[in-house]
């Protein structure tokens, strides 16, 4: 008696609870993993999953064991030269247990970690668990001035500007194509007969014959004449539909002093915190751009390896950086388009007078525009004069400005989750 | 032998049709052999289906606990790695048997796990008399719904957390949670939950007999409590005498009974676990046996598969590939090596059972005197039906199939500098062999014995266990571990003293008290 079942359309991940609950009772190791790696992992590396180690010692199920020592005996196979009463050195390493047991510890790395992969996905949510973007504000998806045209094929009207050329010729070659082929055809039959009349014996000729057929092929070469070469039927527009842009765009400025106090392991610091507001930024917005601002007494827009790598001199003017990014915005971001996000990173020194003009120009002008402004000082050092000015608009903006002070790379991390811990309390 | 051949079906693609007509052939063979089994139920999978069977040991059904998560995560990560092939074949022992096919494999390789796993298997659960003893194929499938229903509800009910603490500390100990002597009672689900109702109103309603302060007339066959002399006790409060009355080796069914604070649903817990280490204690007791059995039949159906003219010689090289790489024993210096191949061990001792009935030598004779000349078919069912791993190799390890594998024994003695060949496979050496081997195989040995011995009822209601130690070997570093769940389920301290030769040499206690006595040595 035999049955056969297919079951491959059966559900599959039937351990996948299994699976969850591990993952859940690992999060303290697992989180550690993650955020060594990403301590450890470059800009463009985070799109990926993780290998993650557990050490056996902690995932182990306990059972009562037999331990070192003792005497004890093992039959194996594949004797070759021994004889009994033959002493053998200890292999090294492992207390001479070598057989019977089927847990021969030669596999390498298998037996002191435990090893398995994140998914992308599950990575991600280990980075960003418990975080939660501060006042993401989705504009409405279909508010007009957020509707982008786009080409949507082609129509016979239209407004001369966008009249397509090539479209609107093929149309009339075709035209006089279809046009002329019939008014050819009885114009070549005309003059064959035309000849046929002329080749014949001059007896025979039909002179009021001749007439007509002349007649007729000057009738027909002039309408081929007045087919038009282009016509308004043949013209063919461009169209456009107006689509309705996605909103929820965001853009980072990131803001960094590079003036001679700032080390490239500051800058290395101060990389690691855009990236992860970067990534952070991209998980909750459908687009983010970066825009990168860094200054010494000047402040000058650059792309990223010119940010992050190239060196620079000089004092520090902070109130320059923070006018550009003030100017950026009014060029190319209107709020009302965009998700506005301010990163800065500095070692703190600035020139004396220019902390309260950095304090003015936030609490005036930017940030009533800004999402967010999060300030990172990479210092083990006392506070200046800046961080005292922006403490002042902390105070005013207490929702949307934050300020950290960070000293080695492995405070980034915290420092992040701090500065965008899930706000709790004003979800209720 | 038929001269004409006229094969199923050829190549390596297969259908349900082809299947079925396989199976039909070999049923016809299995009957001619006198295979007896219980009805098969062949289910095809994927991959990721094997990978699922493969996390819950097995189990069709199991319920939810995150070290089955581990191991899928394990078995995962090795397979897309390549360390690993899936095992091509995964069967339960219930009835009907199933058997799971993965639909990868090519038409040889089902084939193959239908003879392997739909009739040897099968065969060895239904005749071997520790599956026939503790086992129950017919309500295993049932029983495993209920646990995993009821266990569900006790996540409901009382979190999820709580759930997998207790179940933490009952896997710990789930080695200890069977009955090696007494046969379990049959389980059934509905009766499992009639009894279950019951026990939990019983429990309820009753003081638990253990805890009464009332004191019983003493009983003499009870053992005094050390150190309570009847000058210390005049009033003769100790005089019950110790409890248990006998050192208790299943730990689960103790802490079930016994532990005072666990609530009814905790128990019924406890006694989930302890249903299923019982349910897998034959398998784990005959590995060899029954992996042995499942090669040699799956090696003879095919043979004769092959001689009946239904299948190629294409299908049956790639048999003999695949046969020869699983029963492979590497040497013990190979890098490949990881202890016996108890594939290899079973199939060489099953086929050479066969030899030695069909065409016995001198040896033979000496060494199997009932058994060299007798019918072939009778002595290998003889051996399959009433044998474990232990004795099975105790009584059949053949001198030629040591000779063939070339066994030899090494003594690990930590008081000697070196390792010693204890025997080899000679003359003087083949029973010091056969005996080490067989040791090796039982599960008295490969697990630390430890029992419990008393609890304190009238006292601080500690708990006693004793572990005594085999050739002085002591117990590993996990134990702390494990008596810390062993402490959660008890509730109270627990301690563990380790005896050598009638002394003890080493006591465990948890909660530790201060740092741990270190006794003798």
């Amino acid at each position: 008696m035999t049955y056969f079942i297919d079951r491959r359309p059966n559900a599959k991940h039937k351990s996948a609870v299994n699976r969850q609950r591990f993952l859940e009772r690992y999060r303290k190791h697992i989180k550690r993993s993650v955020e060594e790696s990403v301590n450890r992992r470059s800009i463009t590396d985070m799109e990926r999953g993780e290998k993650i180690s557990i050490p056996t010692k902690d995932i182990s199920e306990p059972v009562f064991q037999h331990g070192q020592g003792g005497a004890r005996s093992i039959v194996a196979p594949g004797n070759k030269e021994f004889l009994e009463g033959d002493r053998i050195q200890r292999p090294k390493g492992q207390g001479g247990q070598g057989g019977g047991q089927g847990d021969a510890s030669n596999q390498g790395e298998g037996m002191d970690e435990f090893a398995f992969t994140l998914s992308r996905e599950e990575f991600l949510e280990f980075v960003f668990d418990g975080l939660e973007l501060p006042h993401l504000q989705r504009k409405p998806l279909k508010s007009l001035d957020e509707v982008k045209m786009v080409r949507a094929g082609l129509s016979r009207d239209g407004v001369p500007a966008r009249i397509s050329i090539t479209r609107s010729m093929r149309e009339a070659y075709a035209r006089r194509i279809a046009l002329r082929a019939p008014i050819r055809r009885a114009l070549k039959a005309a003059q064959e007969a035309l000849q046929a009349e002329e080749r014949k014996d001059s007896v025979l000729r039909n002179p009021a014959r001749i007439t007509e057929l002349k007649a007729e092929i000057e009738r027909l070469e002039k309408r081929l004449e007045s087919i038009p070469f282009i016509d308004t039927y043949d013209l063919r527009y461009h169209q456009l539909s107006a689509q309705p842009q996605p909103s929820s765009q965001a853009v980072i400025f990131c803001v960094m002093d590079v003036s001679g106090s700032m080390t490239q392991n500051h800058k290395d610091i101060a990389k690691r915190f855009f990236l992860l507001l970067y990534l952070f930024l991209e998980k909750h917005y459908e687009k983010v751009e970066l825009v990168f601002v860094r200054h010494h007494t000047a402040a000058r827009e650059v792309n990223e390896e010119e940010f992050f790598y190239s060196r620079e001199t000089g004092g520090t003017i902070v109130s320059s950086a923070l006018r550009l990014v003030d100017k950026i915005i009014e060029a190319r971001y209107p709020p009302g388009k965009w998700n506005l996000y301010v990163a800065q990173a500095s070692d703190g020194d600035n020139w004396d007078d220019d902390s309260d003009v950095c304090r003015e120009l936030l609490l005036k002008k930017l940030m009533p525009q800004l999402q967010y402004f999060a300030y990172v000082e990479i210092t083990p050092h006392e506070h200046q004069s800046l961080w005292q000015e922006y403490e002042a608009v902390a105070g005013v903006f207490s929702e949307r400005f934050a300020m950290r002070q960070i000293v080695e790379a492995g405070d980034i991390y915290p420092v992040f989750r701090e500065l965008f811990k899930r706000r709790l309390s004003q979800r209720q | 032998m038929n001269d004409i051949r006229r094969p199923i079906a050829s190549g390596s693609d297969w259908n349900f049709a082809i299947l079925q007509r396989f199976d039909t052939e070999l049923a016809c063979l299995a009957d001619e052999y006198r295979l007896d089994t219980y009805p098969n139920q062949i289910e095809v999978i994927t991959t990721e289906q094997m990978m699922d069977a493969y996390a819950s040991v097995g189990m069709p059904v199991g319920y939810h606990h995150w070290s089955f998560g581990k191991q899928f995560l394990a078995v995962e990560q090795a397979y897309r790695r390549g360390q690993m092939g899936l095992a091509y074949e995964l069967v339960i022992n219930s009835d009907p048997c199933i058997a799971y096919l993965m639909e990868e494999n090519t038409l040889m390789m089902q084939v193959l796990v239908m003879a392997h796993a739909c009739y040897g298997h099968n065969s060895f659960f239904k005749g071997n008399y520790l599956f026939r003893t503790w086992t129950d194929a017919e309500s295993i499938i049932d029983y495993l719904v209920f646990a995993r229903k009821y266990i569900a509800q006790c996540e409901e009910r009382h979190g999820v957390q709580a759930v997998e603490q207790l179940l933490d500390a009952c896997h710990a100990l789930q080695n200890y949670g069977v009955d090696r002597y007494k046969r379990p009672s049959p389980i059934s689900a509905e009766e499992e939950i009639r009894r279950q109702d019951e026990r939990e109103t019983y429990l309820q309603a009753q003081v638990n007999m253990l805890w009464r302060t009332i004191p019983e007339a003493p009983r003499g066959d009870m053992p005094i409590v050390d150190g309570m002399s009847p000058e210390n006790d005049p009033l003769g409060l100790h005089s019950a005498g110790r409890y248990p009355s006998e050192p208790q080796e299943n730990l689960l069914y103790f802490i079930e009974k016994n532990a005072p604070l666990l609530a009814p649903w905790q128990r019924e817990i406890v006694r989930i676990v302890r249903k299923l280490a019982q349910y897998f204690y034959p398998q784990r007791q005959t590995q060899v046996m029954n992996e042995g059995w499942a090669c040699f039949w799956h090696y003879t159906l095919m043979n004769r598969l092959y001689d009946d003219g239904l299948v190629d010689e294409g299908l049956m090289l790639e048999f003999l590939q695949s046969h020869s790489a699983v029963i492979h024993q590497p040497d013990f210096d190979s890098p490949n090596f990881s202890g016996i191949n108890p594939y290899a061990l079973g199939f060489a001792i099953f086929t050479d059972i066969k030899r030695i009935c069909v065409s016995p030598t001198d040896e033979d004779h000496e060494w199997f005197p009932d058994m060299a000349g007798s019918p072939w078919r009778e002595s290998v069912e003889f051996a399959m039906r009433n044998f474990k791993d232990e004795s099975f190799i105790q009584q059949f390890l053949s001198p030629k199939v040591m000779r063939d594998l070339k066994l030899f024994l090494v003594v690990d003695d930590d008081q000697e500098e070196t390792l010693e060949v204890g025997a080899i496979h000679n003359e003087r050496g083949y029973r010091r062999v056969r005996e080490a081997l067989a040791m090796q195989y039982a599960l008295s040995v490969r697990e630390p014995n430890v029992q419990i011995v008393e609890a304190d009822i009238r006292g601080d209601r500690s708990l006693t266990l004793h572990h005594v130690q085999d050739a002085r070997r002591p117990l590993g570093r996990s134990v702390y571990p494990v008596m810390r769940h062993l402490h959660q389920l008890w509730g109270f301290p627990v301690r563990l003293d380790s005896f050598e030769a009638e002394r003890v040499t080493r006591r465990y206690h948890w909660p530790i008290e201060g740092e741990e006595v270190q006794a003798g040595r």
